[in-house]
């Protein structure tokens, strides 16, 4: 049988600046910057273009002087963009598809919380029940069942941020080096979480072009193929009590902690691989606990065994799984919605060997992820080298 | 430089938890469905939607069961007793007007449901995952009525 996505390859991903701030620029700005920035690297005219995903996609067709364009139905953001363009070049529907994503402009009275971190919904909102609030409940009660530790947290902490410590394109390159213990002495957010559990906030685009195998034969860089994904959504976002155990209601399946599982053994099957067969694991990091609770639900270790598996270096450049070697969320960047894109646009530099730092030596598949059970929701891909 | 408190480098364990107070913490934006409930919040009730055809009962409110899909559903009043499913401190303010630290918790209720609450009347290091609580009502502002849990002073049978 015939790979779903066997028609589809990623020839290009682009980062604009990242910054705290890029003053001047609204999210609209910015993204188009990217769109135009991955079209440049990669070398295709801009009439090429007959499909826009992701953000912006009407602003971003009239600004660039196009035909009428397909565009994204859904509103999806990073990974789940990534497969509504891969599914419609596998249809047919298009051949030369921006993904585009940029956010800027949206955090201005720093006395709050970023203001997508503060949910407006009848049954949170008068809690404060924060984004870090969210995931901290999902992390104390995965402490309470497993006895996962704060010390453990911080690892993962420590390990991403000192990934962006030495990534001249991180916003917070050259911050660290951090150990565990500076995580844990760092100011309390949101109780088991500190401040350098947590992700930071700024400003940014990302772009990917996808095409053809045929066509991205003739471009630079080489092409990365989608070996599979799919998406998990157990909900909204930031309405329900986000409670590890919320089960479905009539089947057997698993509990909210584990959402992505569903996604993952997809992308496997799909995938023809195991977890075991990943090289770098591009994760989505928006607190530390999050990675423990991913190995977790992929399949990576047992349930339980989280908070040991990353322990060792094993999550380390150089160790069995690095993770998030650009510096994620909590170092790299974190604009609103280019984070969700730059874990697949990190994974595609690891497998065309371009990252100047925190390469992985002759990687040849990478899983990418995006969301958390604290939000109901986990995405993932994977993605593989054409060799 | 921030206006708000310092930062907290390591929480006194004996730090007591309070409800909120003032006009700026935002209010709930009521719905048809949810209106009982939040009147009866002012009536120091806390109901929950129960509903018949399964035996049923689901928090917060939906337009249908998510076990039977049925329509047919009744407010009934909870004895407001539960166990902490899962708790945290929030010490970084979502907005100015919330006095840290507050403990927003997941409660899971003996009629067998869990809602989103915060926990009050206790100090920080008295929260633990399982631990009683029961539901005690306060006016954030006039007009303004949220349930929030305490330690039970009963254990819940």
């Amino acid at each position: 049988m015939s790979h779903p996505y066997e028609r589809v390859m990623i020839a290009g991903a682009f980062n604009t600046q990242q910054a705290r701030r890029l003053p001047g620029h609204t999210s609209a700005t910015i993204a188009l910057e990217a769109a135009q920035g991955v079209l440049t690297e990669v070398g295709v005219p801009v009439d090429e273009v007959d499909a826009i995903f992701g953000d912006f996609c009407g602003e971003i067709a009239y600004q660039l002087g196009l035909p009428a364009v397909s565009i994204s139905g859904s509103g999806s953001k990073g990974i789940a963009a990534v497969l509504e363009a891969a599914q419609a070049i596998a249809a047919r529907a298009c051949d030369v598809a921006l993904v585009v994503a940029g956010g800027a402009g949206h955090y201005a009275d720093r006395e709050a919380t970023a203001p997508w971190t503060r949910p407006a919904n009848e049954w949170v909102a008068s809690f404060g029940l924060i984004t870090a609030a969210e995931f901290a409940l999902i992390a104390r009660r995965h402490m309470a069942m497993y006895g996962t530790t704060p010390e453990q947290m911080a690892v993962v902490a420590a390990t991403i941020r000192n990934n962006g410590h030495v990534n001249p394109e991180a916003v917070y390159y050259g911050r660290g080096p951090f150990t565990a213990e500076d995580v844990l002495a760092s100011r309390m957010i949101a109780d088991p979480f500190r401040l350098l559990d947590c992700a930071t906030t700024s400003e940014g685009g990302c772009a990917l072009l996808m095409t053809t195998p045929e066509r991205a034969a003739d471009l630079p860089y080489p092409g990365v193929r989608i070996l599979g994904g799919n998406t998990d959504r157990m909900g909204p976002l930031y309405q329900y009590p986000p409670a590890w155990d919320l089960t479905a209601a009539r089947v057997d399946a698993p509990p909210n902690g584990y959402v992505g599982r569903r996604a993952a053994q997809h992308a496997f099957k799909t995938a023809g691989l195991r977890p075991q067969d990943v090289d770098v694991c591009e994760f989505y990091d928006p607190f530390s606990f999050e990675i423990i609770r991913q190995f977790e639900a992929f399949g990576f270790c047992a349930e339980g065994e989280g908070g040991e598996f990353v322990m060792n270096g094993r999550i380390a450049l150089g160790g069995e799984y690095p993770i998030t070697t650009d510096g994620g969320t909590m170092s790299y960047s974190h604009a609103r919605t280019p984070q969700l894109l730059q874990r697949v646009a990190r994974g595609v530099h690891q497998l065309q060997g371009r990252c100047a730092t925190n390469q992985v030596e002759g990687a040849e598949v990478a899983m990418c992820s995006n969301g958390g059970a604290g939000a109901l929701f986990t995405d993932v891909i994977l993605l593989g080298r054409e060799l | 430089m921030s206006t708000r408190s310092g930062p907290v480098l390591s929480p006194e364990p004996s730090t007591v938890l309070k409800p909120q107070t003032g006009e700026d913490i935002p209010r709930p934006a009521v719905t048809d469905l949810s209106r009982p409930f939040w009147a009866a919040c002012h009536e120091s009730r806390l109901l929950y939607q129960y509903f018949p055809a399964s035996g049923q009962a689901q928090f917060p409110p939906s337009p249908v069961c998510r076990v039977s899909g049925s329509r047919e559903f009744e407010w009934r009043e909870s004895q407001g007793r539960g166990l902490l499913y899962s708790w945290t401190v929030v010490w970084r303010p979502q907005t100015p007007a919330y006095q840290v630290p507050y403990a927003p918790a997941i409660v899971e209720l003996a009629e067998g449901y869990r809602m989103v609450s915060a926990v009050v009347d206790c100090t920080t290091g008295d929260l633990a995952v399982g631990m009683p609580v029961e539901v005690v009502f306060h006016e954030v502002c006039e007009g303004f009525v949220l349930p929030y849990f305490r330690p039970a002073r009963e254990v819940a049978r």
